[in-house]
């Protein structure tokens, strides 16, 4: 990466976090002695099986949730609140139903500023930007039906589409295509992953699927289970552009295999 | 005749099969009319007293309407502070199902000590009896807004006001209708129990002096009116319902 050398755009020293005072008065924690650097532009995926912490490191990183201990900055800037150049998109897509499509993913618009302000004034245009961005995804033809009549995975695709309608710097994905079936899911890779080429935002991709880690992301964390803590930090080299065909070579398939036994080692630390 | 056809007589077809066994065991049996009449008397009656009748109608009419409005302000704005926040949700409840448990013909008396005889206690009545549904279901659609939403908007900077806007409100209106549809018959059933002990007029008050007359072809038929009314509302808000909230109902009628 040519800006390796900048400060990074994510830091987190040493970040614990506990739920609520008691567990934090027991030493119970959701994730411990979290170290993480990650670039600008880089895209990050932490796997891991679960219940280790994946979704609690999402809170930190957007500033739902603060940590007991360490440090989070982002862009430079301490976090101290939820974060706006954030977007999110979850395993359900959670769209309004009495919305359209296009209605759904203009609702950030309606809510973060500086959009908010100029939302009623320059509406049209804002509404040709969600268009071109559902377009995108391949959505055409479906912006003005309503979710409950459109498939799961074209759900999904609203759904980062509207994390991604006010152009965010960061694109926070917890296990988004964890409910699709596999074809759809590799097509949606293939949108994220053209998406996040031509936009360059950073993307932290949460997920249990490691061909998924392997195919899209930068960088791959193997987190352990609770505690959860990183144990593996592993660079993909792969270059790009990948396309689907690569998950089949052999360089893909022993990567795969490499953190499947970081997995397993963390399962059974005994062994 | 196919089964939507069929299933929209049903009702219809009913409502004449239980006319008319009615009326075979009222004549059949020779039943007395002052003790059990039969629809030919009540409709009779009906006809006889239409002007008399019409009047104490549009008079419990009116005072259901005003009270059942009156619930809805409440309701909405009740079920609204306990949907929003959990403290007042848990503080509040308890009491607000204790209050419902109690019969509300008992605040009759009560309600006429305060404001005398007339409209005022069946209004309260009626009020009393049905912004209960309508505060519990605002409340439920309100708090039961999914975590990873509201994660969403949160993270957009979104204040808990733009989150009830925007997702609490439009997603509790189909509880809210729902609400409207049993809250309006138990606010014409609110009325003509108060009309029945403390007013001059309604169809509760008709009810009463038709019974202690013996006039009984006369009270079923005020009975049936009652009924019919509420039946119409219900119907009303039915189709308000389905032609606001079709997202809700997309089950049945999607594609």
């Amino acid at each position: 990466m040519s800006d390796a050398m900048k400060a990074p755009f994510v830091e987190f020293k040493d970040v614990w976090l506990a739920y609520n005072h008691e567990l934090l008065a027991q030493g119970h924690y959701a994730v411990e002695g979290i170290d993480l650097q990650v670039q600008r532009g880089e895209f990050i995926a932490i796997v891991g099986p679960s219940g280790c912490g994946k979704s609690t490191f999402m809170k930190l990183t957007t500033g739902l949730k603060m940590p007991s201990k360490g440090s989070i900055r982002i862009d430079g800037q301490a976090v101290t609140g939820p974060l706006k150049i954030s977007g999110m998109a979850f395993q359900a897509p959670s769209l309004l139903p009495w919305r359209t499509t296009v209605e759904n993913v203009l609702l950030p618009l309606e809510i973060v500023e500086p959009y908010r302000g100029q939302f009623k004034k320059k509406r049209p245009e804002f509404e040709a930007r969600a268009r071109a961005l559902l377009q995108k995804v391949g959505l055409a033809g479906y912006e003005d039906k309503f979710p409950w009549q459109l498939s799961g995975g074209m759900q999904q695709r609203a759904s980062i589409c509207r994390a991604l309608i006010h152009e965010p710097q960061m694109l926070l994905l917890d296990e988004p295509f964890g409910a699709l079936d596999a074809f759809t899911r590799e097509e949606l890779w293939c949108i994220l992953r053209d998406l996040q080429a031509e936009q360059q935002f950073n993307v932290i991709l949460v997920t249990h699927d490691l061909r998924e880690s392997v195919f899209l992301a930068d960088t791959v964390y193997v987190m352990s289970k609770s505690p959860g803590r990183f144990v593996v930090k592993r660079d993909i080299d792969l270059p790009r552009p990948r396309e689907l065909e690569l998950t089949y070579s052999k360089a893909f398939g022993d990567l795969v295999f490499e953190l499947r036994e970081h997995i397993g080692a963390v399962r059974k630390p005994a062994a | 005749m196919n089964a939507k056809t069929l299933e929209k007589c049903a009702p219809w077809v009913l409502l004449i099969a239980v006319i008319v066994l009615w009326q075979v065991l009222c004549t059949g049996l020779n039943v007395s009319e002052f003790i059990f009449p039969s629809p030919l008397r009540i409709a009779e009656q009906l006809n006889e007293f239409k002007g008399i009748i019409a009047g104490h109608a549009w008079r419990t009419f009116w005072v259901t309407m005003s009270g059942f409005g009156l619930a809805i302000v409440v309701g909405v704005l009740l079920g609204f502070v306990i949907g929003s926040s959990r403290l007042a949700y848990a503080a509040v409840y308890p009491l607000m199902t204790a209050f419902n448990a109690l019969p509300k013909a008992a605040f009759v008396p009560i309600l006429v000590v305060w404001f005398g005889i007339g409209a005022g206690p069946a209004i309260l009545t009626a009020f009393l009896i049905s912004f209960f549904p309508i505060m519990v279901n605002i409340a439920t659609g309100l708090a039961t807004l999914e975590p990873e939403l509201e994660d969403v908007l949160r993270v957009l900077g979104a204040k808990r006001w733009d989150v009830l806007v925007k997702v609490g409100l439009p997603r509790s209106l189909p509880y809210f209708y729902g609400s409207l549809k049993v809250a309006i018959t138990l606010a014409f059933v609110g009325t003509t129990v108060s009309e029945m002990t403390a007013a001059n007029e309604g169809i509760g008050y008709l009810l009463i002096s038709a019974g202690s007359s013996m006039q009984m072809g006369l009270a079923f038929a005020g009975l049936v009116v009652v009924g019919a009314m509420a039946m119409v509302m219900y119907e009303l808000f039915s189709w308000v319902e389905r032609h606001t909230t079709a997202w809700a109902h997309r089950g049945s009628n999607a594609q």
